[in-house]
């Protein structure tokens, strides 16, 4: 290891464990607000593992959030919570892995196009199911966990999905995930397998995901499709993670902060206005942040490390 | 019998939405994503026409067919075109009109929101009962699926009969090829664009007349617009109508037979078993 790496993760250490004091240290509106951003940034960063070096834009967030949030809300009544949570991650690599087995050995458009709707999909055949086969609508959820403890919760997870990301970064599997970012043809010549390598990547993206989706169930208390399945999540996950730059495992931090405040404020002030913010904001990413805030900053400076988000995981 | 015919009726106005979006990806090379939200500005656009000017939908045509080709073309020359221009290589193309039309989803949609609100829409043009085939269909179904196939077939002798409509499927099949044979390939992807827009805002304003819609719906209308395409084989007209008739029956079919909430789903499952058994497209052909 090379001593920036050690350095970067006793950072990325003090940091998680500053952030797990917080529910010790406040309540109530802060908590909320660190709850709500602890949420992005779990899911922005399981979304870069994937789509960070493959350049596929993956819109299937939702689903598997929604996926996980559905193991949780079935096994309460049998299992304990924490392994519920593993359950969720384990719905969320199968229901991956079998989307991208259909999607991935195809062009990136069609992956797009395929995960545009699959929130929606999902949504609808669940409904369905609970209508018409178990004949009710939602499903209740309750638990003793509080804010704090769904906080924490969320903090270990993102622990988990850094070390992750770092190990498979240092990995052979990262290699060629680099290799395929860079010129697929390239990569089959090498003799990777292109098809599962994405596969494998996306299944991972995608537990984390369902993980996450499973710790946030308790505080919905009732679960229905409309809830679970919310199309938009997907959309708030792509420009957080672009905005914040995807070329770095941390990218993704610098722009969920910024846009969770951002978007909280619109919606909570002009409802009605709220697409055209995310319509302005991909428009924004593309047209003069084509790399993120971290990619430009990089640019700026030309030197490493100099625009550690600090303070951005609280 | 009334299932299937109900279903192609949907299909022909389906079919437009799936050439226009054809145009715009087999020969711009533009994965256009708002294009939901032009078909949606096209049935306001209609709405407008009839209940403040009382126009006909049909004559309204002549009026939101131009409009839709100047703003979709001014999309392209404005927005789309300095992609084309700093992107280094096809798949950097891909992923920056993808989230750039997806800014201009949103962008819209929240547009019409605030102009229309989120309310439905309707409105009575040629409500009508219509006697074929020993059932009764409503009058503006049909009207709207003889308006559909006449563009379509407008379209056709454009493409398949006129010197500019070869070029434009040169374009299609090969943008380096037919450069070196003389063709401005700018001048056509541009055009192409802009062409694939007016279609797709007919087609919605041809939806209207028998269609309750939304400010909202534009991104549903997208996805099927999209399967349609990929369906019927990128660039293939042909195919595209072929696909568009398939999915307009399948969808009434399930929505009549099973469930209205599950129209997606057999959209889905329709566009599952086309990437798993045949990705290029019915018609077969290049691979997309």
């Amino acid at each position: 290891m090379k001593r920036s790496e050690i350095q970067g993760l006793g950072l990325a250490a003090v940091l998680l464990a500053a952030a797990a004091l917080l529910p010790f240290l406040t309540e109530g509106f802060y908590l909320t607000l660190a709850l709500n951003l602890a949420i992005y940034v779990a899911l922005c960063t399981a979304w870069t593992l994937f789509s960070g070096p493959t350049h596929l834009v993956s819109l299937a967030t939702a689903a598997f959030f929604g996926v996980g949030t559905y193991a949780v809300a079935i096994g309460i009544d049998f299992l304990p919570f924490p392994l519920l949570i593993l359950c969720g991650g384990l719905a969320g690599a199968l229901f991956a892995t079998v989307i991208g087995a259909a999607t991935l050995r195809l062009s990136g458009v069609y992956f797009v196009i395929f995960t545009l709707g699959l929130a929606e999909l999902t949504r609808q055949i669940i409904a369905y199911l609970q209508t018409k086969v178990f004949g009710s609508m939602g499903l209740f959820v309750m638990t003793d966990h509080t804010e704090g403890d769904l906080f924490l919760y969320l903090v270990g997870l993102i622990g988990l999905i850094f070390a992750t990301g770092w190990l498979i970064g240092r990995s052979r599997l990262g290699f060629a995930l680099r290799v395929i970012g860079n010129d697929e043809l390239v990569a089959r010549h090498f003799g990777i397998k292109v098809a599962r390598t994405k596969i494998i990547l996306f299944a991972v993206s995608g537990a984390f995901i369902g993980m996450a989706g499973a710790i946030l169930a308790p505080r919905y208390a009732y679960i229905e499709p409309q809830a679970a399945f919310n199309p938009t999540m997907s959309f708030m996950v792509v420009i957080m993670a672009l905005l914040g730059g995807t070329r770095r495992l941390w990218g993704p931090l610098v722009g969920v902060v910024p846009f969770t405040l951002l978007s909280d404020f619109v919606s909570a002030n002009f409802p009605d206005h709220i697409n055209i913010v995310i319509g302005l904001a991909f428009l924004g990413i593309v047209y003069l942040l084509p790399d993120g805030v971290t990619g430009a900053l990089e640019k700026l400076m030309q030197r490493r490390g100099g625009s550690t988000p600090t303070g951005d995981v609280r | 019998m009334e299932i299937l015919v109900t279903g192609l009726l949907l299909g022909g106005t389906y079919a437009l939405i799936a050439l226009g979006l054809t145009l715009q990806y087999g020969v711009a090379r533009m994965m256009n994503l708002s294009t939901g939200e032009t078909l949606v500005a096209g049935c306001f656009a209609a709405w407008l026409l009839f209940t403040v000017a009382g126009i006909n939908p049909i004559f309204g045509l002549l009026v939101v067919a131009p409009l839709g080709f100047v703003l979709n073309g001014m999309i392209y020359l404005g927005l789309l075109r300095p992609l084309v221009n700093r992107a280094k290589n096809a798949g950097m193309l891909e992923v920056d009109s993808i989230l750039a039309t997806f800014g201009l989803l949103f962008l819209f949609e929240g547009v019409m929101q605030l102009a229309f609100g989120g309310s439905f829409f309707n409105y009575q043009f040629l409500a009508v009962p219509f006697q074929l085939l020993g059932s009764s269909y409503a009058m503006n179904r049909i009207v709207a699926f003889a308006a559909a196939a006449v563009i379509a077939g407008l379209l056709c002798l454009f493409l398949y009969r006129t010197r500019f409509g070869t070029a434009v499927r040169a374009v299609a099949v090969d943008p380096q090829a037919a450069r070196l044979v003389g063709i401005n390939v700018n001048l056509v992807a541009a055009f192409a664009f802009a062409l694939g827009g007016a279609i797709t805002a007919c087609g919605g304003a041809l939806l209207s007349t028998f269609y309750t819609f939304t400010a909202t719906m534009g991104a549903v209308f997208t996805m099927k617009a999209l399967i349609i395409v990929i369906m019927g084989g990128v660039g293939d007209v042909r195919g595209a109508v072929v696909a568009a008739l398939i999915l307009g029956i399948m969808e009434t079919l399930v929505a009549s037979l099973i469930d209205p909430g599950l129209t997606l789903a057999a959209t889905y499952g329709l566009f599952i078993a086309v990437l798993l058994f045949r990705p290029q497209g019915i018609f077969g052909g290049k691979a997309g």
